[in-house]
């Protein structure tokens, strides 16, 4: 598995949320993933990193590619309180998004939700020093 | 759909990449401000797909740039700040305002044939 990039999400830093999931899809589009792939990966990207952006005191995300068995890896590893009880943080519509998430139009309680609907592999463990996610798709 | 019948329509103003696109027959519209909502109908259709909201920042430009949706129109006559707009200029996102509700907005569409986004077909 071949680390390709990493990047730094600074917390609250929602007026460029977003940036770093771009900058993703168009490295991994100049690799030649599938649209369709594509379109699922940025979307896993996007809700993970908003949900640093919202919920952590920062983190890194790393983007992997393992070749040999096709597959792309996110990791999102952030700093901050963790989620308390992720089973109740994959149910459909709850939230605990700030009021000010809200005005930037998250907090539908579906981020989780839809990281795993897309993904192929979805690892997610918590603790009170912060929240690591992994997510794999095959290409 | 073309662009220049829905600019037309919805009684566009402001629009910006109005030129991309113009022989793109637009067939589906999500209408919502929760863009995750938006973001779980990830499907195929993006590229065929009209996004009406009222968010008026780069998140929604954002999450069209995800999904590959290529028009963002924007409800209730709100208009986008220049740095958003920066976004819809790097992504080659068109969008415009409309002074028109989202209800109003989504019922002009609708009896003029557009339809809302299929099933999910992952």
């Amino acid at each position: 598995m071949t680390l390709i990039d990493k990047y730094n999400v600074v917390a609250d830093s929602f007026t460029t949320a977003g940036k770093i999931s771009s900058k993703i899809k168009d490295i991994l589009k100049q690799l030649g993933v599938p649209s369709d792939k594509l379109r699922k990966i940025s979307v896993a990207c996007y809700e993970a990193e908003i949900n640093m952006i919202i919920h952590s005191d920062g983190g890194d995300i790393s983007l992997f590619i393992d070749d040999e068995n096709g597959m792309v890896y996110l990791h999102f590893d952030d700093v901050g309180p963790g989620i308390p009880d992720i089973e109740q943080a994959m149910v459909p519509g709850w939230s605990t998004a700030s009021e000010k998430a809200r005005e930037f139009g998250f907090g539908a309680g579906m981020g989780l939700v839809n990281i795993k609907r897309v993904s192929d592999n979805f690892d997610i463990t918590s603790s009170s020093e912060g929240t690591h996610l992994k997510v794999g798709f095959q290409l | 759909m073309k662009i220049k019948e829905l600019y037309s329509l919805l009684q566009g103003q402001e629009g910006i990449n109005l030129e991309l696109r113009e022989d793109v027959d637009y067939s589906y519209v999500f209408a919502g401000d929760l863009m995750s909502d938006v973001l779980a109908k990830v499907n195929d259709s993006g590229s065929k797909m009209i996004l009406l909201t009222g968010l008026a920042n780069a998140q929604s430009l954002r999450t069209a740039e995800m999904l590959d949706i290529s028009v963002v129109v924007l409800v209730r006559g709100k208009t986008f700040r220049e740095e958003d707009l920066e976004v819809a200029k790097e992504a080659n996102i068109t969008c415009f305002t409309t002074d028109m509700l989202m209800f109003e907005a989504c019922g002009v569409l609708y009896s003029n044939g557009l339809n809302g986004v299929p099933d999910d077909i992952n």
